[in-house]
């Protein structure tokens, strides 16, 4: 095997191990629901993407033509990966999740749940209307 | 012409669906290519009646640069994140912010919802039942928060409303 094509394959592999480590850290670390979607939905498309793309190039060149699984992996994936996170958070939210401490502007999330206004000057004005 | 567009509603899905058929099986052979067309043909017949008109995308050129330009943000955004929760946990600073919304039509909204959760730091958690805000949940929150939703509007939702021209 060329030696460029073995070593672009084992970067690929390694950046996509190193991101998918991180995200699992960033599971393990982070204090709150919230603060704990971010490590994972991040860093799994960088991760998983490399690894993928390793896989297409490697089994591409033992096969002799495009390897198409691995980028339909990569499709589902990008495609479902927003959908779950932004779920997770939402009932997150209408759970009232603890937070951490530090969070800021934790009103926003009762507001969200009640369906109020952000301004609440605004929403009074529509009330007396 | 009329008896065409009964036959296929929706002529980009079918093709997309007949592509991921043969992509999924690896092959071009003839067996597939009909076995696939029948697919693409009767799927899209099927699920016509469930189909809400929605905008569609009036410059495809935009939506690739806006493809390219959301992949090259993603890897930046995983760097950051790496960092940030390879640091010190009491450094990282959540929040939520409200970003007000210009867009009214639920496909674009759905594709900036995406796009945020995919990009730096930050997840979409509500959108408000009158689609007026975005509710963003901030893994890093910046002193000024107002940044963020600069940053959302001028950078992601000025582009999806070009792509769409509305």
């Amino acid at each position: 095997m060329n030696f460029w094509l073995e070593l672009t394959v084992s970067a690929l592999l390694m950046i996509g191990g190193i991101f998918v480590l991180v995200g699992s850290i960033g599971l393990f670390r982070l204090k709150d629901a919230y603060t704990r979607l971010h490590a994972p939905t991040k860093a799994t498309t960088v991760g998983l993407g490399g690894i993928l793309l390793s896989s297409v190039i490697y089994m591409s060149y033992l096969q002799g033509y495009v390897n198409v699984h691995a980028l339909l992996i990569t499709l589902f994936l990008v495609i479902t990966a927003p959908v779950t996170a932004h779920i997770l958070a939402k009932v997150a939210m209408h759970h009232k999740v603890k937070t951490m401490k530090s969070t800021q502007n934790e009103g926003l999330v009762d507001k969200a749940r009640e369906q109020k206004a952000v301004d609440e000057e605004a929403s009074s004005k529509n009330k007396g209307k | 012409m009329s008896l065409l567009s009964r036959m296929l509603p929706t002529p980009g899905r079918s093709v997309m669906l007949l592509v991921i058929w043969l992509m999924l099986n690896v092959t071009v052979s003839l067996g597939h290519i009909i076995l696939g067309s029948v697919f693409a043909i009767a799927i899209p017949l099927l699920c016509a009646p469930l189909q809400i008109s929605q905008p569609r995308i009036k410059k495809p050129l935009k939506a690739l640069k806006y493809f390219f330009m959301v992949l090259g943000d993603v890897v930046v955004a995983n760097v950051q994140v790496a960092i940030l929760v390879l640091g010190p946990i009491s450094r990282i600073k959540p929040g939520f912010v409200a970003v007000p919304l210009d867009l009214t039509e639920i496909k674009p909204i759905t594709m900036l919802a995406s796009t945020v959760t995919m990009t730096p730091g930050t997840v979409t958690a509500e959108l408000s039942k009158d689609k007026r805000y975005l509710y963003v949940h901030v893994l890093q929150m910046p002193d000024d928060e107002q940044e963020v939703i600069r940053l959302i509007k001028d950078r992601y939702e000025s582009a999806i409303k070009e792509m769409f021209q509305c």
